[in-house]
Formats: C-alpha cells, structure tokens, sequence
C-alpha cells in the first residue's frame, strides 16, 4: 500500500473516532436536554440535571466542531457535498445548536424568561439528536450524486423511510445514553425514572438496530458480510442484553461505560458497512471514497502529526476534568 | 439578488456578529489571569473576588462566542462549497489544528474557572485561567492562519483546477499571518481591557466598593494603555505589510486612483468609484509615501494600474480603515490621559475620565468591525488573493431561496441572542461586584 493510500485509511478511522467520540460524550448531555422534561418533576430536579452536564457539555461538542473540521481537512470533497447538498436539514441541525449552546447559561440567569430557554435546550437537544442519524442513514443508505461530486436530490429525497429509521435509532442510543447518565450523577426517585427510562431504551433501541440491521442486509447485499460489520452488531446487540439487568442492579457506572460501548460499536458497523465510501451515491461508480474525497498526502500527513500531537493531551485533559466533576451533582456546589 | 450576494451577506452578518466575542475573550482573560496570579502570589481575596465577577462575564461572552462560531465552521461547506473543494487541502487543517490544540482546551478549562473555584486549588485555579488565555489566543492563531492565507497564499501550487499543499511552514506563516495575528490581538486586549475598565469606572462613579472597583480599573486599565499604544506600531507594520504585498487593497483603503511617488495620505474624503476621484478630500501631501517607506519619494501604486475587474470597492474598504485609525488614534489619546491620571494619583475621582471609559466600551467592538470589513471587503473580488474568485466559490446546488430562509433564521436567532446576551452581561456588571454572590453560575463561589 503507497503512503497516500495509507494515510486516507488512517485518516477513515481518525474521522470516526472523532465522531464516535462526539457521540460518546455529547451523546449523553443531549439526551440528557431531551428527557429534561420526562426526568424531572419540580425545579430542583431541573436544575441537578442541568447541573450534571453544565460543565461538560461544551468541551463534548467540541468533538464535533473537531470531526467537522478533520473531515473538510482530510477529505474537502465529501465535507463539500454533504453540507451544501443536506442546506436546509443542516441549517435546522445549526440552529438547534446555537440556541442549545447559550440556553444553559441564559437559563440559569433567566432573562427572557426560564422557559423558553429551558425549552431552547430541550429542542435544541432533540433536534440534532434526531437529524444526526438521518444524515447517517442516508450517506449510508446512498444519495443522488451528479459527476460533479454534487449532491443531485433536494430536501425530501433526505426523508426515505430507512434514513429516518436510522433518525430513529440514534435517538433512541442518545436517550439511553442520557439516562445512563442522569441514573449515574443523581440519586432518589430522579435516579429511579432515569433507570427505568433506561431499561425502556434498551428495548427501543435492540428493536430499531435489527430493523436497520436486516433492512440493511436487503438494501445493501454483501455489506454486512464483512467481519467487522459482523463483530460490532453482535457487540451491540450483546451491549444491549447486558444493559438491562446492569442497570436494574443500580450498577450505574457500569451502565453508563455499556451504553457508550454501544454508540461506539454503532459507529464500528456503520463503518465497516461504508468503506471505502464516505458518501455512498446512488449510482455506484459516483460515489465519494476516500480515494477520489481526499486531500493531498502532504496534507493528510500534517493532520497526521497534529493529531499524533494533540489528542492524547485533550484525552488526558478532558479524563482531568471530568474527574474534578465527578460524583453526584449537589444543588449547594457550583453550578447553574 | 444572486446567490453570491445573499452567500456573502450571510458570512457577513454572522462572521460579523461572532467577531464581537473572541475580542472580548482575549482582554478579558489576560485581565483574569493578571488578577489570578496576583492572587496566588498576596493571597489577598480581593483579587479574587474581582476576578470571579469577571469570570462570569467571560462565561456568557465565550458561550456567545461559541453558539455563533460553530455558524462559521458550517458555512464553508454549507455555503462556499467550491471554495472548499478548491482550496480545503490547505484550508482545512487549520481549522481541525484549532479544534485539536485550542477548542478543546478552552472548552475544558473554562469549565474549571466557572464551575470548579472551590473543586481544585489556586495554583489549578491561576493554571486554569492560563490555559484558557492561551488557548484562546493559540485559537485565534490558527484562524488568523487560515484567513491570511486568504489574504496573502502561498506553499501551494494549483493542479488541475485545485489548491495543493506544497509547503506547510510557508503556508500557514505566510507574508501576512505574523503581523494580522499581533494586530488582532491587541485589537481584543483593547477590547476586553476597555470592557472592565469600563464597569470599574461605573462602579467608582458610583461610589460603590471602591476598593474593588479600583483594582479591577486599575489592572484593566494597564493592560488597555500597553495595547493602544503598541497598536499603533502594529498597525504601521501591517500596513506596510498591505502596500507591498496587496497594493490594490492599500489602493482602495487610501483611495489613492493614481499611482505616485510623493502620495498624499486622505484624512477625510468621500470615494467616488464612477467618477474615479475622492470628493471633498483632505489630504497631508506626501505622508502616505512616508509612511509606506519611511521617504515621500516612495511610489505608492494606484487603482488605475489595476484592471477594472481586479480592482476592490473602494467606499468599504476606505471608510472602515479610516474609521478604524480615528479610533486606534483616540485609544492612544485615552491612553495617554490615563497615565497622567494615573501618575497625579487622580484617577479614582476624575469623574469625567471615568465617564469617557463607560462611553468607550463600544468604540473597540467598531474599531475591531470596520477593520475587519477594510480588510475582507479589500480582498475583493477575490475569495483567495489572485487566485480564486468570490463569484466561484459559492456552492452550486444552494438554492438562493434556501439562504433567504436562513439568513432570515439567522438574524432573527442572533437578534434574540444579542438582545438576552446583552442584557444578562448588564445585569452580571451591574450587580456583580457588590451583589450577592449566589447569583449567577458560580454559586456560592
């Protein structure tokens, strides 16, 4: 394999972790925004939620402010397409984002009232945690794309039923992933309707994934064939089992480190189902791989370096921080 | 109206209402880390309770900041797709460096300074509050980087209608990134400095904890004289930076349509780009050629040498520079008030000094806007100095439609923002110093 060749391999693999990672962590303060209402019943239980991830949540997103960007340097023709072609459902996705960001803060000030920040969070949280896996679902699933690497549909062709399959299925992971969380910062009934939330999720989510799993093997023969796609949808599937009666123990730790498994190991599927495709087309021989996506082996060779560079210190730093945050969330600390 | 036009009023607008944050950032977090230090070193409370009032502030600029930065990460490939797939293999790394080595960072520890004062020790506090200087300042490197080579490209070549990197160094160290990133920086030590200054000096007028007030005053204040001042003398640099390496950008900014030796600096005039002449112009003879090249014999090239569809817009690029100077100019004034002030002891109860801080609070935030505008507005017709046009690096599948729609989004959402954000950080500095210390995030802090 020449070194180019190589470098674009590393450079898949890097782009999923990141996103992967993203998952992971802002996974869970999502899901944690969207059953702010479902979880808490009275303020003080608001507030120990938004506490839990107040602060956290931005140096979580920070995860997909850094994919984004390693995937315009790495791969400058898939990032191209994907965010012209997907305007407006991204554009929604920004939105979401940028109310979410200042919510929190505004929220705990209360100007403009409480609850329209509270319920900017809640949207802002729901909104991309829905959009995250139609946009998945349809690179996976394949998109219409001209000659010119540009994106040939408009906005409905997005709405197809399997992608929004898909929409569904990672709602339901960053659910599980938020009540996980809630179950492992909180204590007293709190904690209860977040275990149960949890072990409902586990079922929703199971569901969905051998939806999406068989209606990938039909849509796209051969895919799931490869080992890895094989081993990570049995991983998950067995993350999954396990959850139930790990979170029924009041093991939430535990709970907390298997539902973050399994959005890691959702990633291992969809990207052992996608290689070497980044965006898959609708006709075959259009679509952006990391071949005909990528940036220079110069350039990828850079990144390389950045990346060998920084990340074991934002790993090192970000485990720094969540341990000085760790432990149940009192309402007498500091704290929105 | 063309796609072209709504694609680059949607970066203006929401590249412009970003620029108001990151500024601030900057002043505000040297401020903070002056304040922390002092603190570990006399271990006085004082210190740290005035930097705890401007922690919470700093809280609700950055998260302004980030909310309104993620619009721009988006916007290159939402928006400006072809410029992404020209020139993303020297434009993109920057961007994903910055994650990497900055974002991360601030995102990090910012958390630590609002929420972690009784959760680590003041040593891990002043670190936190290093870390978060330097990470944002380490942030606006790399994006200096990028927008430079915008300015001024260089370590590539272009092979087959695309942008390669041919040397990293020479890219992201181009002819302008070393004097942009220092004059943008000062800019937002300006900014943040004046900010505190400014509600030191209302707290002072007021006659409320004085004691505060002063110190918060007089660390902001020293910072805010070091930065006018040495902005003048990055200011010179950049400019001579601009005449030689964009001399139709300097062309525009001076509205200098011939090119001469002995050229005139315009202190006042109103560009006409039909007519080709600046009505109403006040000009010192000979002093832009002096100040290009230290001799009013240095030939300063003009617009006409230009093709019409190379040359920049003149009245943008000319009144945002020029207002821009006018403000760096008075910020020197200011300066130099406040160390006579200083130096008589008089500074606490010279009333009318104090009330100028207040009113100054917005002038940086304009200066940093017209400067900005001089400087992306100058660069035009060009996406990418000589190589790339604006015209070709719009996305081709957006519909204009589509960003009517979220250029209509976007100035509803960061008219909500702004108006909520503002009033928020009134009420932190109204409040602040001498309030009850539960409100707000930081808690009984």
């Amino acid at each position: 394999m020449e070194t180019w060749d190589l470098l674009r391999n590393i450079w898949f693999i890097l782009v999923g972790v990141l996103l992967a990672g993203y998952s992971a962590l802002d996974g869970f303060d999502l899901g944690v925004g969207i059953l702010l209402p479902f979880l808490a019943k009275n303020e003080d239980e608001k507030r120990s939620l938004v506490r839990s991830v107040g602060p956290v949540w931005d140096g979580n997103e920070v995860w997909l402010l850094t994919g984004g960007g390693a995937l315009f340097a790495a791969f400058p023709q898939a990032y191209a397409t994907v965010f012209s072609g997907f305007y407006l459902a991204l554009m929604l996705v920004l939105f979401s984002l940028i109310l979410r960001a200042v919510s929190l803060e505004f929220r705990s000030h209360a100007v403009g009232g409480k609850k329209l920040w509270e319920a900017a969070f809640v949207t802002g949280s729901f909104v991309p945690a829905l959009l995250f896996g139609v946009a998945v679902g349809n690179v996976v699933v394949g998109i219409p794309i001209d000659a010119g690497m540009e994106y040939a549909g408009n906005f409905f062709t997005l709405l197809r039923p399997l992608p929004l399959v898909f929409g569904l299925l990672g709602l339901a992971a960053f659910l599980l992933h938020g009540s996980t969380w809630a179950a492992l910062k909180t204590t007293g009934e709190l904690q209860a309707r977040a275990r149960k939330i949890g072990r409902a999720m586990t079922v929703a989510l199971g569901a969905l994934f051998l939806i999406s799993f068989f209606a990938v093997r039909i849509y796209l023969p051969g895919a799931l064939k490869r080992v890895p796609a094989w081993t990570f949808s049995a991983l998950v599937v067995t993350a999954l089992v396990l959850l139930r009666p790990v979170i029924k123990k009041g093991k939430d730790g535990l709970a907390f480190a298997l539902s973050s498994a399994v959005f890691l190991c959702l990633w291992g599927v969809v990207g052992a189902v996608q290689y070497p495709a980044l965006i898959r087309a609708a006709d075959p021989s259009l679509s952006l791989t990391i071949t005909n996506a990528s940036s220079s082996a110069l350039t990828l060779k850079i990144m390389l370096i950045i990346a060998i560079v920084g990340m074991p210190l934002v790993i090192a730093y970000t485990v720094y921080a969540f341990r000085v945050f760790k432990g149940k969330v009192g309402l007498d600390d500091a704290g929105y | 109206m063309s796609s072209v036009f709504l694609a680059r009023l949607q970066f203006g607008l929401t590249a412009g209402f970003h620029f108001l944050f990151p500024p601030t950032t900057l002043g505000l977090t040297l401020v903070i880390l002056i304040l922390e230090s002092l603190y570990v070193r006399r271990k006085a409370e004082i210190y740290k309770d005035v930097s705890s009032f401007l922690v919470r502030i700093l809280g609700v600029v950055f998260v302004m900041g980030v909310a309104t930065g993620i619009a721009l990460e988006f916007a290159f490939g939402n928006n400006w797709s072809a410029y992404s797939r020209t020139v993303g293999d020297i434009f993109g790394p920057p961007l994903a460096a910055e994650g990497v080595f900055s974002f991360f960072l601030e995102s990090v520890f910012i958390g630590i300074l609002v929420f972690g004062r009784r959760r680590v020790s003041p040593k891990t506090y002043r670190l936190s509050a290093f870390l978060v200087f330097f990470a944002a300042h380490l942030s606006g490197l790399w994006i200096i980087i990028a927008n430079s080579w915008m300015q001024t490209p260089a370590g590539f070549r272009m092979e087959a209608g695309r942008a390669v990197l041919t040397d990293f160094f020479r890219a992201a160290l181009n002819p302008s990134t070393v004097v942009r990133f220092v004059h943008t920086i000062l800019g937002g030590w300006i900014t943040g400095s004046l900010v505190a200054a400014g509600i030191g000096a209302w707290y002072l007028l007021r006659g409320r904890v004085r004691e505060k007030a002063g110190l918060l005053l007089k660390v902001s204040l020293a910072v805010f004289i070091i930065a006018a001042v040495l902005q003048l003398g990055s200011g010179h640099a950049h400019s001579i930076q601009v005449t030689r390496t964009q001399p139709e950008k300097m062309a525009a900014f001076e509205a200098l349509w011939e090119t001469r030796t002995g050229a005139p600096f315009t202190v006042f005039g109103i560009p006409d780009e039909k007519a080709e002449k600046t009505r109403l112009a006040v000009r010192i003879p000979g002093l832009l050629s002096f100040l290009a090249g230290f001799d009013t014999e240095t030939k300063v090239l003009g617009l006409h040498e230009f093709p019409r569809e190379e040359r920049p817009p003149v009245f943008l690029p000319f009144a945002g520079y020029h207002l821009m100077i006018l403000f760096g100019l008075l910020f020197i004034l200011m300066a130099g008030l406040g160390v006579i002030l200083f130096g008589r002891k008089r500074l606490p109860d010279t009333r009318w000094y104090l009330k100028l801080l207040i009113f100054a609070i917005p002038l940086p935030f304009l200066a940093n806007e017209f400067g900005w505008i001089a400087a992306e507005v100058g660069r035009q017709p060009w996406a990418v100095f000589r190589v790339l046009r604006t015209a070709d690096a719009v996305s081709k599948v957006v519909p204009a439609g589509d960003i009517v729609f979220s250029l209509a989004l976007f100035t509803a959402i960061y008219a909500l923002i702004a108006a909520a954000g503002l009033s928020i950080i009134l009420k932190l500095a109204r409040h602040g110093l001498d309030g009850p210390p539960a409100a707000g995030p930081q808690g009984g802090a």
